[in-house]
């Protein structure tokens, strides 16, 4: 199999696509005890509306997060008991746009994998057991609806995409898991959960070839066709501006988000991740002069941070924590953005900003769960994560201005909070949602 | 791995790890002190304020910059609860030097950086610049107040501070509300001075460079510490059982409520509890996971944990409000079975594999050699983790049964919501 090596980062990687379209990507890590192996599918929470068969068909929110549930029965029983039985430690997680699953083993890897690969490619549903589901997943969500800081950032979220799909609760809502059928859980199988439309990584002490030969061995021969999705057509204005509710909590949160331009596929996805990440950290990071003022004030303290997520169709800029007046932390947000987007860029601090970063991302490659999913979406949105040193070397100081200046603005600002008091409480109807 | 340990000064230990294949190095430096009420909260401050200048960086400002040049090293401050005492101090994280750009060293400057944060910090007229002792404690106060909306987080805080109530350990590593909004500047630099002379100081380092290097760079970095006369650490104190079951309960404006269950355990066979504990509730094949959640989907989450300092088992679940009664019953006939012996030959093998796939991979993760091998120092507890290995793989189901029939249920807490207390 064909490796790239990354000198300065250290790293090597194996990859392969497979005749059934399955992308393989191995991290040969040979002082590590450890072997993970993370198996993905390009569908999450926002892929609600898609066509099979030439069939347009609408499924219940929450259905991919349902659907990841349930793929550990087997006829045989339970694939989480089967790992285990190895000394395996198997869990998945569902998130807007994949649904990873994964074991972390020491020994026996290469059944585990086999039992990984199988339960999650063929799938064994019945009415009972997807009935029974019904209540674990209602808990799940009740435990996340009790979470104030899902709320506020749900909450935004909501204010901020009135159509695109990255808005739906990736869990769904109790009502809407009540629509969810064996059939229906059948139909997405089909549609998402075929090579063509999914990734194996691996990271560990492994033989590259062992791994291929398995997924050839395990999965199918032949992978299903493109499935057209549909996200909703966005209007660029967000739906309001400031939502607040209370909650059972001790001090005020908030969160401030901003509609920002989705990015394009390839390269540009991963140049604009970057560039909005230094962005945050020189707008608002720990170093940054508006996080000191804001911290000597005592209008943020150490919870306030932010971050820059990336969807299909969909960008968000966002920062917040605890304050007792998010209304002026926004203000001073604006205010800054515009002085910096205006030109007024303190180029010390820029490489200071740049120095953090790049050792961030070196350090996040410690992590075997980290350099699988940077994979997995790079795989998705047609770039090389091992690249960051390159990429990063061919960002301006303009690049990070012109982000803040077209997209950190009053217009494109929404300010979620929740306050103590009797829970449910709506001080400001959130428009339009 | 070659683990090394030990005193450079007095009071003062060092735990070497030389491991090279991570991309980063750490290096911590934690106090350790006996967990008091009255103390608590003052020692969980006193990082956050250091964390606020130094002599030679005299504010955040200035440090963040000096981090920043370092390529974004880490200087976290933390306050963990090991056992029945409390550990504060800073937990240092910076890139390999493989990794520097330019082939700048990094170590030498960063253990300078901590030893300064321990040992020189900013001051006026002979205590904290009162600015930074007014700001960090408030936040102290917000981070105290905050568990509350972490309502699993809070609701396992409750059930130990009503049933280890009067003992240290059923104090938080926060303290409580009361206690840290009375501290006064003055007595927290008092605290800290004291801190620094007589608390013992436990050295964690894992990376790649040489014992000998490391070694070198804290003397110099420590070379101010006061050490006076240094202390001892306490042993744990054994919880008091209870003659009859303590029933708890509080009502918040919640959707979900929470089911916490307190058990003392009376054996001193920690690896037949711990075993016992991974085949009850503490894996996701667990009985609890599959009788509570799985068979009568009850809840998303039911486990339980082995709290090996103190002794005891508890369990956590969120379940409806009006399931408390067939949830409880549910987890007491868990336990029988555990307390029975009924359970199915890969129900073992997998509490056995569970725990030497989570020994064998401990010198895969910095962060846990580092908690591990602290924890160590502090309680006194010697096993490493290929001994501990050793004793799983001898653990025979006649332990078992013998550790977990000790187990008794000693207090129940419930959080239920508003409607459902009326």
């Amino acid at each position: 199999m064909n490796f790239t090596q990354y000198d300065r980062i250290g790293e090597r990687v194996y990859r392969k696509k497979l005749e059934n379209g399955l992308e393989l990507r191995i991290v040969p890590r040979p002082d590590y005890v450890r072997k993970y192996a993370f198996f993905a599918t390009r569908y999450g929470g926002m892929d609600t509306r898609f066509q099979l068969n030439g069939q347009w068909l609408d499924t219940p929110p929450g259905i991919a997060h349902y659907l990841e549930h349930k793929m550990f029965d087997t006829p045989d029983g339970n694939a989480l008991q089967d790992l285990a039985k190895n000394g395996a430690e198997p869990n998945a997680f569902t998130s807007n746009a994949l649904t990873g699953y994964y074991f972390d083993s020491t020994r026996h890897f290469e059944e585990n994998l086999r039992i990984l690969l199988s339960f999650v490619s063929v799938p064994y549903f019945t009415k009972e057991s997807v009935d029974k589901e019904q209540g674990i997943i209602a808990q799940e969500i009740r435990m996340i609806e009790d979470n104030p800081d899902w709320q506020i950032y749900h909450r935004m979220v909501q204010a901020m995409y009135a159509r695109n799909t990255g808005r739906t609760a990736i869990a769904g809502t109790v009502e809407s898991i009540r629509e969810i059928t064996a059939d229906t859980l059948y139909r997405c199988h089909e549609a998402f959960y075929t090579p063509s439309n999914m990734i194996l990584s691996v990271v560990g002490d492994v033989d590259p070839e062992r791994v291929e030969e398995i997924a050839v061995e395990i999965l199918p021969a032949i992978g299903g066709p493109v499935i057209p999705r549909d996200y909703g057509q966005e209007p660029p204005e967000v739906a309001a501006h400031e939502l607040r509710r209370t909650m059972e909590v001790a001090t005020p949160q908030f969160l401030t988000g901003f509609k920002c331009r989705p990015a394009e596929h390839g390269e540009a996805w991963f140049r604009q991740a970057i560039v909005g990440e230094l962005a945050s950290d020189l707008l608002l990071g720990e170093s940054s002069p508006l996080y000191l003022r804001l911290y000597d004030s005592g209008l943020i303290n150490s919870s306030f941070g932010g971050d820059y997520e990336l969807l299909p169709g969909y960008a968000c800029f966002y920062a917040g924590g605890d304050s007792r007046d998010a209304r002026a932390v926004t203000d001073a947000i604006l205010q800054e953005a515009a002085k910096i987007g205006g030109g007024q860029l303190d180029h010390a601090l820029y490489q200071r900003v740049r120095r953090t970063i790049y050792g961030s991302y070196v350090r996040s490659f410690n992590s075997f769960e980290t350099i699988a999913v940077s994979m997995t979406e790079g795989c998705f949105y047609g770039y090389d994560p091992f690249r960051f040193p390159e990429m990063f070397e061919s960002i301006t100081p303009e690049d990070v201005c012109a982000f803040l200046r077209e997209n950190v603005t009053a217009e494109n600002c929404v300010l979620s909070e929740i306050v103590p008091g009797d829970a449910g409480t709506e001080e400001t109807p959130c428009a339009g949602v | 791995m070659n683990m090394m340990r030990k005193t450079i000064a007095e009071g003062v230990s060092l735990t070497c790890l030389p491991v090279s294949k991570f991309k980063t190095g750490i290096l911590s430096a934690q106090f350790a002190v006996p967990l008091t009420a009255s103390a608590a909260g003052a020692v969980a401050l006193i990082p956050s304020v250091l964390r606020r200048g130094t002599v030679n960086y005299p504010d955040m400002g200035r440090l963040s910059e000096r981090l920043d040049n370092l390529y974004g090293a880490r200087m976290d401050d933390t306050v963990r609860k090991i056992g029945e005492c409390q550990c504060a101090g800073f937990v240092a994280s910076f890139l390999d030097d493989r990794f520097v750009p330019g082939g700048e060293r990094l170590l030498e400057p960063v253990t300078a950086l901590l030893g300064e944060l321990l040992c020189r910090p900013v001051t006026e007229n002979g205590a904290f610049v009162p600015a930074y002792f007014e700001s960090e404690k408030a936040n102290l106060l917000d981070a105290i107040g905050s568990i509350r909306n972490d309502k699993r987080l809070w609701a396992g805080r409750r059930l130990l501070s009503e049933m280890c109530a009067g003992e240290p350990y059923g104090v938080s590593r926060l303290g409580e509300e009361a206690d840290a909004d009375a501290l006064e500047g003055p007595d927290l630099y008092r605290r800290y001075r004291d801190l620094i002379q007589s608390a013992p100081l436990e050295l964690v380092y894992c990376g790649s460079a040489s014992a000998d290097e490391v070694e070198d760079a804290l003397r110099e970095a420590f070379s101010a510490l006061p050490r006076v006369s240094v202390r001892t650490l306490p042993a744990v104190r054994p919880h008091e059982p209870r003659p009859d079951v303590l029933h708890v309960s509080d009502s918040m404006d919640v959707t979900q409520g929470k089911l916490e269950l307190g058990f003392s355990c009376d054996s001193d066979d920690y690896m037949a509890l711990l075993m016992g504990n991974t085949l009850f509730g503490g894996s996701s094949n667990s009985k609890l996971f599959m009788n509570v959640r799985e068979k009568l989907s009850l809840c998303y989450y039911a486990s339980s944990v082995f709290h090996r300092q103190k002794n005891l088992i508890t369990v956590s679940s969120g379940i409806e409000f009006g399931n408390y009664q067939p949830a409880f019953d549910e987890i007491m006939e868990q336990l029988r079975m555990v307390q029975e012996g009924r359970w199915e030959d890969w129900e073992i093998d997998s509490a056995r594999s569970l725990l030497l796939n989570s020994y064998a991979s401990m010198g895969d993760a910095q962060g846990k050699l580092e908690n591990f091998y602290l924890s160590r120092a502090v309680t006194g507890l010697p096993d490493t983790p290929e001994q501990l290995a050793d004793m799983v793989r001898a653990m025979t189901p006649e332990r078992i049964i013998e550790a977990m029939r000790t187990v008794r249920l000693d207090t129940v807490y419930f959080l239920k919501g508003k409607e459902a207390a009326a």
